[in-house]
């Protein structure tokens, strides 16, 4: 095991992946002179030179573009987008085409592209700046979705990912770069796409959270833990498609179910597992399953607004509190 | 089927070469053209009047640095985009139009909003996120907006404003209320494709509106060149678009062009696209390391602080003395620390306010 960083582990993915491969190429903007808007990209550029770490344009549309048609043509980019709150703009070529292309064509064409960039929040950055995308991308056919917690999981999932034949979205976050955690220093560790993970063992109750809000329900689980109450957490890992199995056996175990989301309410990931599982547990539940997510409103900028809408642990301990009739 | 030749060429894509990278060599971001050598009153500005837009220049390069303070000291938090260095384009413009035309701009928006009716005290306060701020603490740093005085605001998504400029635009041409738009935009939204859709149908419904790209050198760290072919203004060329590139690190200069160009608005209708050349003093936002470009570069640039140049441009001609300069630069001095003292002990907003702004209705049933 080594200890690496987040953006070490995501950029030693790429790195390892591109050494074997000569057809891997990343852009995006200041991925290669500025080494990353985030660092995760430094030194790639004097490793690989410029004909494979391209800097472009702000032109999300344009090189989301450019990257599906590279694909469809042979090569296996990786799109970076400074974050997928600027993916928005990128959204035709990932929707109309990436995730259309093979079918539209009766399988004549692949698309083997990886989009990858921080997802969600990172802070008092205002209302264009902080939504969670990965729900909203799940939603259409045609497209594979990550979301990781961890180190370990972002360099095992994002090496899949870029193997994968598939338009794949591979999220992360800005306010997890710098996070460390324990990765496999195997030869070629990979984690399959669309296995869960339980990543605390728990009886009592289940907590659904992945991404950023792993870390939330982790610091709920261990508060908990004083008062005597074990929370299971499992990580989904994968969004799409996802692996509501683990989930599934967790609460036939806990017979209770917390989701954690750093998204909206509406028609998000708590809202699909919530309904996967009442359809596939509902005889296993003591509770109604309980959701802990952003409200229904933009990110505002003000420090104690922005605290107010971000999920907490609090929030967390609450719905636990809920779904086991402790309050 | 055509013969091919064989590739023994390095393949590459985006040009290299900010200095830095290049060998050492130093390549400026952007070539300068010359200011104007017309005289103040020759321009139809009075002697109060360019002592005003020089306290007005200095208010904007001091609440800047005094917010930079802030900011390190962690007072606030979030992005902080600087102007400095940008000043004489947010003041010549707002000068050489009416003050019901409209003005929008991105997020390097300090300067746009106070010469535009933000008062010292509500942009500090939004800087702080309080409910006294020009947009009651919800945007911060990158959404000052003072609609009431026809600044629309500052937008965070590169290019994203574009069409805005050009829809608020049509609105007063189908009012036909003689109202002229400016739209500014840095160098960086340039090769965004809605700008390019935007001026398509600009020039083809006449929209009275000016496309301004601010070119200040760089979009984050990517150099103009490297992001962006040929020269900016050429742009309007496939649109038959009329253009202008000029000096922005001049404010005469800036106030005559963007006189003539909204008089010619006001009488044809039609849209410009123009490059204001000016450059770009610090840092991306509050955490760029600047190894994009040569400290020679910087300093280069620093030689034409557009503040400076208006100061001195109003002991040569006598209009006031050091001491008059004194005076008021202290006087800004005190209003930008009122504003700190002001913004400071501003409460932060309710926790309802989190829903305040989602709706026109009050009564809105938010989703759980
Ligand atoms: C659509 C989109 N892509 C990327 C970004 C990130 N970003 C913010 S500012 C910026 C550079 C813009 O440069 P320019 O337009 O030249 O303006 P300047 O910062 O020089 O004022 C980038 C890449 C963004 N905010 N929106
Ligand atoms: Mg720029």
């Amino acid at each position: 095991m080594a200890e690496l960083q987040f953006r070490e582990a995501i950029r030693a993915a790429i790195d390892e992946e591109m050494a074997q491969d000569e057809d891997i190429f990343v852009m995006g903007e200041e991925v290669a002179e500025y080494d990353g808007a985030y660092k995760v990209t430094e030194g790639l550029l004097d490793k690989y030179g410029s004909k494979r770490m391209i800097d472009t344009p702000i032109s999300e549309l344009g090189f989301a573009g450019i990257g599906v048609g590279a694909a469809m043509n042979g090569l296996r980019p990786i799109v970076e987008f400074m974050t997928f709150n600027f993916a928005v703009l990128a959204a035709d070529q990932i929707i109309n085409h990436a995730s259309k292309a093979k079918y539209m064509t009766g399988g004549q064409v692949n698309v083997p592209i990886v989009f990858r960039g921080p997802n969600a929040s990172a802070g008092q950055l205002s209302a264009t700046h902080s939504v969670s995308y990965d729900a909203m991308y799940a939603h259409f056919p045609g497209l594979k979705v990550i979301y990781t917690s961890e180190p370990a999981d972002a360099k095992g999932l994002l090496k899949s990912a870029i193997r994968d034949d598939n338009p794949v979205l591979f999220m992360e976050s800005e306010q997890m770069y710098g996070l460390k955690g324990e990765v496999p220093e195997e030869d070629d560790f990979t984690i399959p796409i669309g296995k869960a993970k339980v990543k605390r063992e728990g009886s009592d109750v289940t907590v659904v959270a992945h991404g950023k809000m792993y870390h939330v329900a982790k610091q709920a689980a261990q508060q908990l833990d004083k008062e005597g109450v074990d929370v299971e957490i499992i990580d989904p890992r994968t969004v799409k498609p996802l692996d509501i199995e683990t989930i599934v056996k967790s609460i036939q175990k806990t017979n209770r179910c917390v989701i954690v989301d750093e998204a909206h309410p509406f028609g998000g990931l708590a809202a699909e597992v919530g309904y996967l599982i009442q359809r596939e547990a509902f005889d296993y539940l003591d509770a109604p399953v309980q959701r802990v997510t952003l409200p229904d409103t933009n990110a505002p900028f003000a420090k104690n607004l922005f605290d107010e809408w971000l999920p907490s642990p609090d929030q967390v301990i609450d719905a636990i509190n809920t779904v086991t009739y402790r309050k | 089927m055509a013969d091919k030749k064989e590739k023994t060429e390095e393949v590459t894509f985006t040009p290299t070469g900010t200095g830095i990278r290049t060998n050492g060599e130093i390549i400026r971001s952007t070539e300068l053209p010359d200011p104007t050598d017309k005289k103040h009153d020759e321009l139809g500005l009075s002697d109060d009047d360019v002592i005003d837009m020089f306290e007005q220049m200095y208010l904007q390069r001091r609440f800047e640095e005094r917010a930079m303070q802030m900011y390190q000291k962690g007072k606030f938090g979030g992005f902080l985009h600087l102007y400095m260095g940008q000043e004489a384009i947010s003041t010549g413009t707002a000068y050489a139009l009416n003050d019901d035309d409209d003005i929008i701009t991105a997020y390097r928006d300090h300067g746009w909003g106070l010469v535009r009716g933000v008062s010292p005290k509500e942009g500090m306060a939004e800087l702080y996120g309080k409910e006294t701020g020009c947009s009651n603490g919800k945007g911060g740093s990158m959404h000052f907006a003072n609609v009431e005085e026809h600044f629309w605001g500052g937008y965070g998504i590169v290019g994203g404003h574009i069409p805005l400029g050009g829809g608020i635009a049509f609105a007063n041409k189908y009012k036909q209320n003689g109202r002229v738009t400016a739209c500014f935009l840095g160098d960086g939204a340039v090769p965004q494709g809605v700008l390019h859709e935007t001026m398509n149908m600009s020039q083809n419904w006449k929209l009275p509106c000016i496309y301004a790209v601010e070119n200040n050198g760089y979009a984050m760290g990517t150099a103009v060149h490297r992001h962006s072919t040929g020269e900016i203004v050429d742009r309007a060329d496939g649109f038959d678009m009329k253009k202008m590139v000029l000096n922005g690190m001049d404010v005469f200069t800036v106030y005559e062009k963007m006189k003539e160009i909204a008089a010619d608005i006001r009488e044809n209708s039609e849209p410009w696209f123009i490059e204001i050349r000016t450059y770009r003093y610090r840092g991306h936002s509050m955490s760029d390391p600047m190894k994009y470009r040569s400290k020679e570069e910087l300093e280069e640039y620093e030689k034409l602080d557009p503040v400076e140049r208006i100061k001195n441009y109003l002991l040569d001609e006598d209009i006031i003395d050091e001491d008059k300069v004194e005076e008021i630069k202290n006087g800004v001095e005190d209003k930008v620390m009122d504003a700190i003292e002001f913004a400071e002990e501003s409460d932060y907003p309710e926790k309802e306010a989190l829903y305040d702004h989602m709706f026109v209705e009050d009564d809105y049933p938010f989703h759980t």
